[in-house]
């Protein structure tokens, strides 16, 4: 916390066009020279509700959203009063304002749309004698009234930027370029004039506060990109070219972007009728040669267990994505959890024999969904990149030579047809598919219309032709070379170095937290803060699940005499996990957890810790909730 | 030169190359009509002119979905109502491939009836084959979609109060573009039905009648039947759909009547595959996309190149 920064809330209503507007403020930091970084919230529906993105900007790297935040741009909700007076909606104008009281950090500021907000309403909130307590700095603006001027309500957004710049004294240049290449004609005219017009009388206004905008420069080309375009980006330069699905938020995110692509890849996109269908189709395309993948959200994906058991026993070789929502069933559609660990490494029937990645960032969705497509095609597996709805949206500043590689088009071990006819089994239709013999336990295949390759495959337990076959020792031979696939996994991953565990802190502390995927940016703002607060802390940040880590996660938790693994569910299920895989450390691990809609914020992981070393039984705070460590 | 050389070879095919090099495990009863279908099917892709390399057979789950354990040709065994989107992805990833789904009346009209219909909608070109024992014979012996309303089971005791599945109407308010019934008694029209269907550019859906001798006794062995475009009793244009759905309705009114009625019920030869429409939209590549991971030289475009709007 050092370090200046500027977090930039905006709230408003869903279709006040926050998204956009927060996402231009976001850009223009970043091509100002600041590293940026977004977390947005918003309710499970399409119009109404109050909703807020929070822009935060640094001049050093940012991994996570920041405690509080520093500056409240208030548009007031012009849905609420929607359609009627005893709306539909609720009468929710005044929240945008009201609801995000409580975290703004003292010293902030408050800019508020007066054209919107009833004054008696405000005058209810109290708004002087709390700004007096928390050394608020409110500047009421009509800004509907200036959007109105130059003719369009909406751009009271376009107008609370002008007035934010002015305020905290920002170069516009960078938002008129970006407003000039967003729009054209009137639209662009107009909103430029407003942001304009909102400047020059905002510059008039008396500064009380003194929050400005760091600077900074950037070596390196920045781009602003979410989890989503990441994973889609992956997948695409992985060589995936056929993608099925069926939308359930937060995976339609992925599912839109792949399929607005595709078709200028000379790739192949459907959207078909329910979740089973999709990675059926999926498994249909990669048995044909394909690289293929789909993907859903919790339910969607529960759907999919049997396909996906039918990839493992095929060996067909598919990537799923698993965007987690909070559940169970439904749950919350648009909030975060880590609940579907258990369910993304064990559902579907038998024993589960698949890959689970879970990237912790931008630049791990990228990297791990190559390495997705790679292990599950020269390993004939099923790989799973599970990752939750915080990656998912929030937008991040990333080198954009980070993605300057070559697609990877290789199938793995798919025979050619002359490599078909040296085969000691080339007579056709005696191709040994699933041979037990072969070494690595990777049966090299062949695929429909190659000439000598034909062969059978099932679902069912099947001998080297494919045949279904249920002889004893047929099977656990077969079974033995499917499961083995793990182990090699697992070694190759650490010889290529290609294992995205990450680690933060002193090697020498004493007390350890893990935790994995979307929480480890947080996670490492919480550390820094603890070291600099004299504890000794590290952190271990785990991204690949199945095959687990074991190696670096034993060789973590024995170097510490206690650690703390923190998730977003509410059983522990990494933890539980950690336990399975090393069968010990249950004495050494207790869990700070969060499942109330909301990701970590740094302070809470913070506190959570402080309150576990010192052994007080209440962790601060009402949304996170402590587990003792359980012994072994 | 195509790395797929099993495709579109120009040459005379024995019908033995279609069956298994090794003995596959017997798991048909004696007397089954599974082993009709599996004949006819022999019989019919020498005359269509695919090599057993070109076809690829997806099957779901049941007694049926054995049919690939004893044709040959590269085969998929998968899970129970699953045939038809494997099938699909694998028209869609290389159309040059034959495909044929097949599987039984449980696997095709229950737990895959929502593929069936937007399969069938969809129109791809493939042949999709239902072998109709109006029971489920794998699990021995339920009531299955299309068992007769008032069948006895051990799962429905009192007897099904379900009116069944009509399949050909089902199939063409869905979308085929080829809807034929054939019988397992009837190997010559059954021979004749396969090859047109495999021919047709578009879902080609033949509901097979087949008997379940071992679960079915009740169930009339579909004999007599009668072939509709050989009698002069039924007399309508199957390329009409207006009259193609009304024969269709009085054909499945009478199978239960103990009248069995078989041919081709449908015939649309106009509509565009899927493929086509796919192709037309600009939204697949002319190319089979499985060729372009087999090509040395084909041109692989970058995510690189779409980053443009984030910076
Ligand atoms: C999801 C699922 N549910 C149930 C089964 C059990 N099962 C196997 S075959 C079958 C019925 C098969 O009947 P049908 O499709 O009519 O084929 P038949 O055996 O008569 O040829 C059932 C219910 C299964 N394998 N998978
Ligand atoms: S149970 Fe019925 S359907 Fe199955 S093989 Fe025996 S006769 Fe054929």
């Amino acid at each position: 916390m050092t370090a200046h920064e500027l977090i930039w809330r905006i709230a408003g209503g869903s279709g006040d066009g926050i998204d956009s507007t927060s996402q231009n403020f976001a850009k223009a930091l970043m091509r100002a020279g600041l590293n940026v970084f977004t977390h947005r919230h918003y309710p499970s529906r399409i119009r109404g509700g109050h909703t807020y993105v929070e822009v935060r900007a640094k001049d050093e790297e940012v991994t996570s959203r920041g405690d509080g935040y520093n500056f409240l741009l208030s548009l007031g909700d012009s849905f609420a009063r929607n359609p009627s007076e005893d709306a539909y909606y609720g009468n929710e104008e005044l929240k945008p304002l009201a609801e995000n009281l409580d975290e703004l950090r003292e010293g902030g500021i408050i800019v508020y749309d007066t054209g919107l907000f009833d004054e008696d309403e405000v005058a209810e909130l109290n708004l002087e004698e709390r700004a007096e307590e928390n050394d608020w700095h409110v500047y009421p603006v009509n800004l509907r009234e200036l959007a109105r001027e130059h003719g369009r309500d909406v751009m009271r957004n376009t107008a609370g930027v002008g007035v934010t710049a002015a305020l905290l004294d920002m170069d516009v240049s960078f938002f008129e370029e970006l407003i000039r290449q967003n729009m054209s004609g009137d639209i662009q005219e107009d909103n430029l004039n407003v942001l304009e017009d909102a400047y020059e009388r905002a510059e008039e206004f008396e500064h009380t506060h003194d929050l400005t905008v760091p600077t900074g420069e950037n070596e390196q080309e920045l781009g602003l990109m979410n989890g989503s375009n990441a994973i889609a980006y992956g997948a695409l330069d992985a060589g995936c070219r056929f993608i099925a699905g069926y939308p359930m938020t937060p995976w339609t995110e992925v599912f839109t972007i792949m399929s607005q692509h595709m078709s200028e890849f000379g790739g192949i996109a459907e959207q078909v009728e329910d979740e089973i269908a999709a990675a059926a189709l999926a498994l249909g395309a990669s048995h044909t040669g394909v690289k293929a993948m789909s993907g859903s959200s919790g339910g969607g994906f529960a759907l999919m267990s049997e396909p996906l058991g039918l990839a493992e026993m095929t060996e067909t070789p598919i990537v799923l994505v698993e965007a987690m929502r909070a559940g169970p069933s439904t749950g919350m559609p648009t909030k975060p959890e880590q609940g579907d660990l258990e369910h993304v490494l064990y559902t579907s029937q038998g024993d589960s024999n698949r890959v689970v990645f879970a990237p912790a960032g931008i630049k791990e969705a990228y990297e791990q969904t190559r390495l997705a497509f790679e292990i599950a095609y020269d390993y004939q597996i099923p790989a799973i990149v599970v990752y939750d709805q915080k990656i998912e949206g929030e937008l991040r500043s990333v080198p954009i030579d980070f993605f300057d590689r070559e697609p990877d088009p290789d199938v793995g071990e798919v025979l050619s047809e002359e490599e078909i006819k040296e085969a000691a089994h080339h007579e056709s239709g005696t191709f040994k598919r699933f041979d037990s013999e072969v070494e690595g336990g990777v049966s090299p295949r062949t695929v429909p219309g190659q000439e000598g390759g034909r062969h059978l495959t099932s679902g069912n337990e099947t001998n080297a032709y494919g045949h279904i076959e249920e002889d004893p020792d047929n099977r656990v031979a077969q079974m033995a070379r499917r499961m083995g696939k793990l182990d090699s996994i697992r070694e190759e991953l650490d010889e290529k170095d290609a294992s995205n565990q990450a680690t933060r802190g002193p090697d020498d502390a004493n007390y350890g937290i893990i935790t994995w995927g979307s929480q480890q940016g947080t996670v490492f703002e919480a550390v820094d803060r603890l070291n600099e607060n004299g504890q000794a802390v590290k952190a271990l940040g785990v991204s690949d699940l199945m095959p687990y880590p074991e190696t670096e996660v034993t060789e973590f938790l024995e170097s510490v005499e206690e650690a703390v693994v923190v998730e977003m569910n509410a059983s522990g299920q990494f933890k539980g996990l950690t336990q399975k895989e090393l069968g010990r450390f249950g004495d050494k691990l207790s869990s700070l957890l969060k499942y109330n809609g909301n990701p970590f914020e740094p302070a809470e992981i913070v506190e959570g810790f402080e309150a576990i070393v010192e052994n007080e039984p209440e962790v601060p705070g009402d949304s996170t909730t402590f587990v003792p460590a359980a012994g072994d | 030169m195509s790395a797929f050389s099993a495709i579109d070879q120009d040459r005379e095919i024995d019908p033995e190359e279609y069956t298994p090099g090794i003995e596959p495990q017997a798991t048909w009863c004696p007397g089954c009509g599974d082993f009709s279908v599996l004949k006819a099917l022999k019989q019919a892709m020498p005359e269509v002119g695919r090599t057993p390399e070109e076809v690829l057979t997806v099957t779901g789950i049941g007694c049926s979905s054995k049919l690939n354990s004893y044709f040959e040709s590269y085969g998929f065994h998968s899970i129970h109502g699953r045939s038809l989107p494997i099938a699909r992805a694998a028209k869609l990833a290389n159309p040059a491939l034959e495909v044929v789904a097949a599987g039984g009346d449980g696997d095709g009209y229950g737990i895959g009836g929502n593929h069936f219909i937007h399969t069938a909608r969809e129109n791809h070109d493939m042949t999709y084959i239902v072998f109709n024992n109006e029971i489920f014979g794998l699990t021995k012996g339920q009531t299955s979609p299309t068992s007769p309303k008032g069948h006895k089971s051990k799962t429905q005791p009192h007897g099904s109060a379900k009116d069944p599945i009509r399949p050909l109407s089902l199939g063409l308010t869905a979308g085929a573009s080829y809807v034929a019934r054939t019988a397992a008694t009837n190997p010559n029209q059954a021979a004749e039905i396969l090859a047109e269907a495999i021919e047709h550019d578009g879902f080609a859906h033949v509901d097979f009648l087949t008997q379940c001798p071992t679960w079915n006794k009740d169930a009339k062995s579909y004999v007599p039947y009668t072939d509709v475009q050989q009698s002069d009793d039924y007399d309508f244009d199957y390329t009409d759909r207006e009259e193609a759905a009304q024969m269709m309705y009085e054909v499945e009114s009478k199978l239960y009547e103990g009248e069995v009625l078989t041919g081709r019920f449908y015939v649309d030869e106009d509509r565009p595959s899927y493929t086509e429409e796919k192709q037309a939209t600009g939204e697949m590549p002319e190319e089979p996309l499985a060729e372009k991971y087999f090509d040395d030289d084909a041109e692989w475009k970058r995510s690189y190149d779409l980053l443009e709007h984030h910076t």
